[in-house]
């Protein structure tokens, strides 16, 4: 399906972080957003406020994150596509309705532009410390798709991708975005709606008396029944059967909490999404995403001026983590070396990838600015000795 | 000869029965009345959208035979919120106990009744956390004796009436689950009613609160509630405290009409985007 057009604004822009993510998710078709303020996330909610009357959709500042986070599902369920946007406190407030959406299966899309912390931390200034609440901050066992834009261009064109993921895997989508990438204004190229392409909801073809909400087929991702159209089917948090009523036992539970991870894990390759810049001969790899895969490009540029074979890594899809490919990679390196702006998060997943293929150097940093790519280099010489 | 079939059983997710409630407990009461509202206005079961909480009172969407949502613990009026603004077409209505909409969830509910969203809240108030085994819930009378509260409680509770009226609700009454017919009456009312409409049920919970109160049984609850209610139809809502074992002032205290969320909504941007602006539905026929 295309894009709709009333929500595309086709043309060249100069546009920052937070505002090509709004523009994104309005091309992706989101028409109902709730939000509440925080810093560095607000100016994708002040722009969508703006946006969403023009476009015959609706824009609402809740009472908190709590809300906007639930808002976003009933809204779904409703047959909207919505998103909601925040930033590290507002973030932790949200956790539990990632959760919801997990167990219950809502396509909807969380956008979070990582600041320093934790708590109240550094507001204005980024960091990259929230990868793993991304995908493990719920309770329980679940699976979530998390992006790591690294430009405004890739905040418009990835958050269509979000939405669009959100939609397939009926998964909560974390769009990790950071507060260098929100903050900073670049060109962004908006294409013609009919060159965007928008994963169309999935609606069942059974009639009501034959629905059963949750049963999946070999794709594991049960479709969806519009409201108000006799399906009369219901939706809980509570672990449920196929025909969504709560069941109490282990085998329901592990019927359904197996689906439910299996169906991103065992379609782990059709969602990961990487970029790799000078690796078919690296021997240093460095490892690096969002804004600090644009960091690393001067550590890299400045490597081979010395002569060390120096490659990058992005992982563009963080969660599922596309640990196979990086794999490959790291055997035919002589060092692994992971940058980003926490004290050592994603790492765990890169060793955990590398398998020992190679040894995996973490250049920590706690945020508030961002790396320096000499220091960096540092690092990459003196594992390239 | 076919068994004849209660009127309500079409509403109700009959592969589903038997409930979780224990004997004598009145959210069954009220699901019976909120099915025969149904009933009674003629209203489209595919047009009612049903959402819970957590607790007893949660329980209801999943045995209501309609779109309905077991969301998390005192965020069901967001979730209608969400709901209500993608869909303005349907009639949300929201069950739950007051523990879920007055403690956990009570930044919601004022919020929700301030903007005047066009949701219905049916709060079954227990006076207790009934599924927790009985803790102390922000409705709980002074001195009545809690899990959390052995010795009594000691903090002064909400006067819910109160509370929704202040915070902007249309509609605001308060009925006991002895008052079956104002109840049903009440519900039909909130359905052809636009805005954000608050119904208080009290209601027995013989296992829990009334058991550690030594209050008697669900009978015993019934013949209180015929005894104790005092009719107060219109009444200032700073009057209606329910104090422990003391009168329960019922009636319809709060009709009185404003525009909805979206119907201000339309209003200010139509003012302020002109001919940019399109409308956008609000489901209110006025």
């Amino acid at each position: 399906m295309k894009a709709d057009p009333k929500g595309v604004l086709t043309g060249t822009h100069f546009l920052d972080g937070d505002h090509a993510c709004c523009e994104g998710a309005l091309a992706a078709g989101c028409r109902v957003a709730f939000g509440y303020p925080i810093t560095p996330s607000t100016e994708v909610v002040e722009r969508i406020a703006s946006r969403l009357p023009e476009v015959g959709g609706v824009f609402l500042q809740m009472e908190d994150e709590i809300a906007s986070s639930i808002a976003i599902q009933g809204a779904v369920w409703g047959g909207a596509r919505s998103m909601t946007v925040s930033s590290g406190p507002g973030i932790s407030l949200m956790m539990e309705h990632v959760g919801l959406a997990a167990m219950t299966e809502t396509p909807c899309v969380f956008v979070n532009v990582q600041r320093g912390g934790p708590s109240t931390g550094l507001p204005t200034l980024p960091g990259q410390a929230d990868m793993m609440q991304a995908r493990w901050g719920s309770h329980g066992d679940y699976e979530i798709i998390a992006i790591a834009p690294n430009s405004p261009q890739e905040c418009f064109d990835l958050a269509i991708h979000a939405f669009n993921l959100a939609e397939r895997f009926r998964v909560p989508v974390m769009f990790m975005m950071d507060e260098s990438v929100g903050h900073m204004t670049e060109k962004v190229v908006i294409p013609p709606p009919d060159a965007i392409e928008i994963e169309p909801r999935r609606f069942t073809q059974e009639p009501p008396e034959k629905y059963l909400p949750f049963a999946a087929g070999p794709d594991l991702v049960p479709p969806m029944a519009p409201i108000g159209k006799g399906y009369r089917f219901h939706v809980t948090g509570l672990t449920h059967d196929e025909r969504g009523y709560p069941v109490m036992s282990a085998e329901a539970q592990e019927k359904l909490v197996h689906r439910l991870v299996d169906k991103i894990r065992t379609r782990a390759d059709e969602i990961e999404r990487s970029q790799e810049f000078m690796t078919e001969d690296a021997e240093v790899l460095l490892v690096a995403y969002g804004i600090t895969s644009r960091v690393v490009q001067r550590t890299l540029q400045l490597a081979r001026q010395k002569g060390i074979k120096a490659g990058l890594f992005r992982p563009v899809v963080v969660w599922p983590f596309p640990g196979k490919r990086l794999r490959e990679l790291a055997r035919k390196a002589k060092a692994v070396v992971v940058v980003e702006l926490n004290y050592g998060q994603m790492v765990l997943e890169v060793e955990r990838a590398v398998c020992g293929a190679a040894p995996v150097r973490l250049v920590p940093h706690g945020g508030g600015a961002l790396h320096d790519p000499e220091q960096v280099l540092k690092v990459v010489e003196e594992v390239a000795r | 000869m076919t068994q004849p079939r209660n009127p309500v059983e079409p509403f109700l997710r009959m592969d589903r029965m038997p409930h979780i409630w224990c004997p004598g407990c009145g959210i069954g009461v009220v699901v019976n009345c909120f099915a025969r509202a149904m009933l009674e206005s003629k209203t489209d079961i595919d047009s009612v959208q049903v959402v819970s909480g957590i607790g007893c009172t949660g329980r209801i969407a999943g045995y209501l035979r309609m779109d309905s949502y077991h969301t998390t613990h005192g965020r069901a009026i967001p979730f209608a919120t969400g709901l209500k603004t993608a869909r303005p077409d349907m009639k949300v209505v929201v069950f739950s106990g007051d523990g879920d909409l007055v403690a956990i969830g009570g930044n919601h509910l004022i919020h929700a009744a301030r903007r005047n969203v066009d949701i219905k809240v049916i709060c079954v108030n227990n006076f207790t956390y009934g599924m927790t085994g009985g803790q102390v819930a922000p409705t709980a009378p002074i001195e009545s004796v809690a899990t959390t509260s052995p010795f009594g409680v000691f903090e002064q509770p909400f006067n819910l009436a109160f509370l929704a009226d202040s915070a902007g609700a249309v509609y605001v009454a308060r009925w006991t689950t002895y008052h079956v017919r104002q109840l049903a009456k009440a519900m039909r009312e909130v359905l052809q009613k636009p805005g954000f409409c608050f119904v208080e049920v009290i209601a027995p919970c013989p296992t829990i609160y009334q058991r550690r109160n030594r209050l008697g049984d669900a009978l015993d609850a019934m013949r209180f509630y015929k005894q104790q209610s005092k009719l107060s139809e219109g009444a200032d809502t700073r009057t209606l405290d329910i104090p422990m074992q003391g009168p329960i002032p019922v009636g319809r205290f709060v009709n009185r009409d404003r525009p909805t969320l979206l119907e201000n909504m339309n209003t200010v941007l139509g003012k302020r985007l002109g001919a940019k602006f399109t409308p956008y539905p609000t489901g209110v026929t006025r």
